[in-house]
């Protein structure tokens, strides 16, 4: 990222449109990496000292059909979203939504105890609950004054 | 609802220009494809999070609205760390042209995929024409 002498607060920033350019041809160029759509599925994270929750938009995708692993911190996502019988002979007037194979990694913030992992799958969105091991978690430490 | 930076909003134009809701949320333009079959043009919207009690799909004339409302999602204890979509109501509208049967548009929710079967009328249907040989 560009950093520019220039802060917005001036009013006037010269390098504002290159930078917007910037971001726009990496995101023009980021789709052109993988054979599959690079955002889906769009994931939220949360966490807290004791675990992670991680939430997943995959409409149209039935439970079954999504496949969950996790190794230490990473958590991947498989699945297909297949289209109907009938759309093969159909004609398209619109076609917004992703389609196909898709597979994300996503690196959690810590590691997490794979015995410990609850998913949920309910109207297109995945809910799974990540606990961290028993022996990693944080531990408050009294303070003893003198 | 003005600034929002949205996930699902291929052109917020479109959202904005709606008169003001009456649910302080935002509001997100579902992607859709649509397709159509010899005898049917098919709808489907994603919209995760919406349950069938949360949907409605209206038809006014020729105009089709179809709105689904979520609710929000907090698990208590924990902070949003890494967000990719937000949180929000669906709404698109459609306007349906005159070769579609308005009476007989079948819709149905599935995994958070709205789909809306909108027959053709008998009129507007391709029709083979036989050609007689001799």
């Amino acid at each position: 990222m560009l950093l520019s002498q220039f802060g917005p607060r001036l009013g006037f920033d010269p390098f504002a449109e290159m930078r917007r350019m910037q971001s726009e041809m990496n995101r023009l160029f980021a789709d052109f990496e993988t054979g599959t759509a690079p955002d889906f599925p769009a994931v939220n994270l949360w966490a807290s000292s004791d675990g992670v929750m991680l939430t997943a938009e995959i409409p149209g995708v039935k439970a079954e059909d999504v496949d969950l692993s996790v190794h230490d911190d990473l958590l991947t996502l498989k699945g297909k979203r297949l289209s109907a019988d009938e759309e093969e002979r159909a004609s398209f007037h619109r076609r917004e939504r992703p389609h196909g194979s898709f597979s994300r990694t996503v690196k959690l913030p810590f590691r997490v105890d794979p015995q410990r992992v609850q998913a949920r799958f309910a109207n297109g969105v995945l809910e799974v609950a990540l606990l961290r091991p028993e022996s990693e978690r944080p531990r408050k430490i009294a303070i003893q004054s003198h | 609802m003005t600034n929002d930076v949205d996930v699902h909003k291929p052109d917020r134009s479109e959202v904005n220009r709606r008169p003001e809701r009456t649910r302080d949320r935002r509001v997100f333009l579902p992607l859709t494809d649509i397709y159509e079959t010899e005898d049917n043009i098919i709808l489907l919207a994603d919209m995760p999070g919406v349950g069938s009690t949360d949907l409605d799909v209206t038809l006014e004339s020729r105009v089709l609205t179809v709105t689904g409302r979520t609710t929000d999602y907090a698990p208590s204890g924990f902070s949003l760390v890494h967000a990719e979509y937000g949180a929000g109501d669906y709404e698109r509208v459609f306007t349906l042209s005159d070769e579609i049967n308005r009476e007989a548009i079948e819709a149905k929710l599935e995994n958070g995929v709205l789909r809306l079967k909108l027959p053709k009328v008998e009129a507007a249907k391709a029709r083979r024409i036989a050609i007689a040989a001799g």
